[in-house]
């Protein structure tokens, strides 16, 4: 009996958590920097409550952001080295498919669990508790969008030794509007205000990447596997 | 008239730079047939496979798989194919049973029990809850041989397949190719060395 998309998207999904968990340091390096990124900036500036909650968006994002950036490189890497990549292309599967359960489990492993962790570093940098759900749904927007706009950076340097470098170009300008919105909204949640109007715009750009970058993605991978 | 599953190779040409790889390879197999590529290294052979089983476009002739060109529905093509690279492409984290679930399962609904009678199959039952990364080379290679029985596809493509196995290996290996042929399956062998197989085995040399 034929297997359908979707189950098929299952079995990506769970044998890369599997593989995530049975390599804790993947998942953890990227929470660890975070929290160590972020705790420097108290350390290295001042310990001033209003000054700290004045830089902390700022602090957040960009450590979020080049947490996320450090496991991009793996996405499709060890596939492409052990062979299981090709596999993956004959399965007889949509590879879109393919490349949005791997992006997906990506983003659980590494985005879902910054938001998680978030907090801890938030009250750090003395961010009020009544701005942790905004601080949340904002990170967990962005490091989502993050990790498809990373899908087609991967994908394009996958066949490259040390393509991390590279990586990080093509993802970091393309970020950027992440950074301000992201930060932006939390900023806001931090003075009282209302952050819909950056929420919103995140919102649009995670589903614009959830639509458009799994596309680039596949098609990225094939020209860089022939 | 053409048989549903006849792989037909017209006028392959492929250059890899300057370098002009693949000069006019034209080849047909039909049901119940084997074709063994050889030739030295650098000759193509593995360019060859990846060619016929899609992973790289040639920059002239056609593939055709059915009497169409796989290029036209290349998931049926795919679904038809088992394709054994001269990686083992073994994820070392999970076990053999794991990783064959997995590859397997993407091409068609397969139970443990199943997976286990082809790792017993390729004589490598006792590895099936090892993680791939403590077996030997030649077990990782009867783990892919596995995977090529388990999908029961009516074409093999298989790169340099004898790769790592012992003589034991290696006769189990030609054995499953025979019985391949005798169910009407199809198979493509890239190697490099003699092939010993029961019956008469079609060749095509490749050169450098």
């Amino acid at each position: 009996m034929s297997v359908g998309l979707w189950r098929a998207m299952g079995l990506v999904l769970r044998r890369d958590l599997a593989l995530s968990l049975r390599r804790p340091e993947q998942l953890v390096q990227p929470l660890v920097f975070f929290l160590i990124v972020t705790t420097l900036f108290p350390l290295s500036l001042s310990p001033e409550s209003s000054l700290l909650r004045q830089m902390a968006p700022g602090v957040l994002w960009v450590s979020a952001l080049l947490a996320a950036l450090l496991s991009m490189d793996g996405l499709f890497r060890g596939d492409a080295e052990d062979g299981t990549l090709e596999q993956l292309l004959l399965s007889g599967q949509s590879l879109g498919g393919i490349v949005i359960a791997k992006t997906f489990a990506h983003w659980l492993v590494s985005g879902a669990a910054l938001v998680l962790v978030s907090p801890l570093v938030a009250m750090a940098l003395e961010i009020p508790v009544a701005a942790f759900p905004v601080m949340m749904l904002s990170l967990g927007l962005g490091t989502l969008t993050l990790s498809w706009l990373g899908a087609i950076g991967a994908g394009l340097t996958v066949g490259l030794r040390r393509g991390s470098v590279l990586l990080s170009l093509i993802v970091l300008p393309l970020a950027m509007p992440l950074l301000i919105f992201g930060a932006n909204a939390t900023d806001r949640a931090i003075g009282g205000e209302t952050a819909a109007g950056a929420l919103y715009f995140l919102g649009s750009l995670c589903l614009l990447t959830t639509t458009l970058a799994p596309l680039a993605a596949t098609a990225a991978l094939r020209i860089t596997l022939e | 008239m053409i048989s549903l599953e006849h792989l037909a190779v017209d006028d392959i040409h492929v250059w890899r730079g300057d370098r002009h790889v693949l000069k006019g390879v034209s080849l047909q197999l039909g049901r119940g047939e084997l074709l063994h590529v050889w030739g030295p290294n650098g000759a193509g052979k593995s360019t060859l496979l990846r060619v016929i089983c899609g992973l790289l476009r040639p920059e002239q002739g056609t593939v055709s798989w059915a009497g169409e060109p796989i290029a036209r529905n290349p998931a049926v093509y795919h679904l038809a194919l088992a394709y054994a690279s001269h990686e083992p492409a073994l994820k070392a984290d999970l076990t053999a049973l794991e990783n064959l679930r997995f590859a397997v399962g993407l091409k068609r609904r397969v139970d443990d029990a199943e997976l286990r009678a082809s790792l017993a199959e390729t004589g490598v039952l006792t590895c099936a809850d090892l993680p791939a990364r403590v077996l030997s080379a030649g077990q990782r290679r009867r783990v892919a041989l596995a995977r090529v029985l388990a999908v029961r596809a009516n074409l093999w493509l298989l790169d340099e397949p004898y790769t790592n196995l012992d003589a034991s290996g290696a006769q189990l290996l030609s054995g499953l190719l025979e019985q391949h042929r005798d169910r009407g399956g199809s198979a493509l062998i890239v190697a490099h060395q003699t092939l010993v197989l029961g019956r008469e085995l079609r060749r095509l040399e490749l050169g450098p």
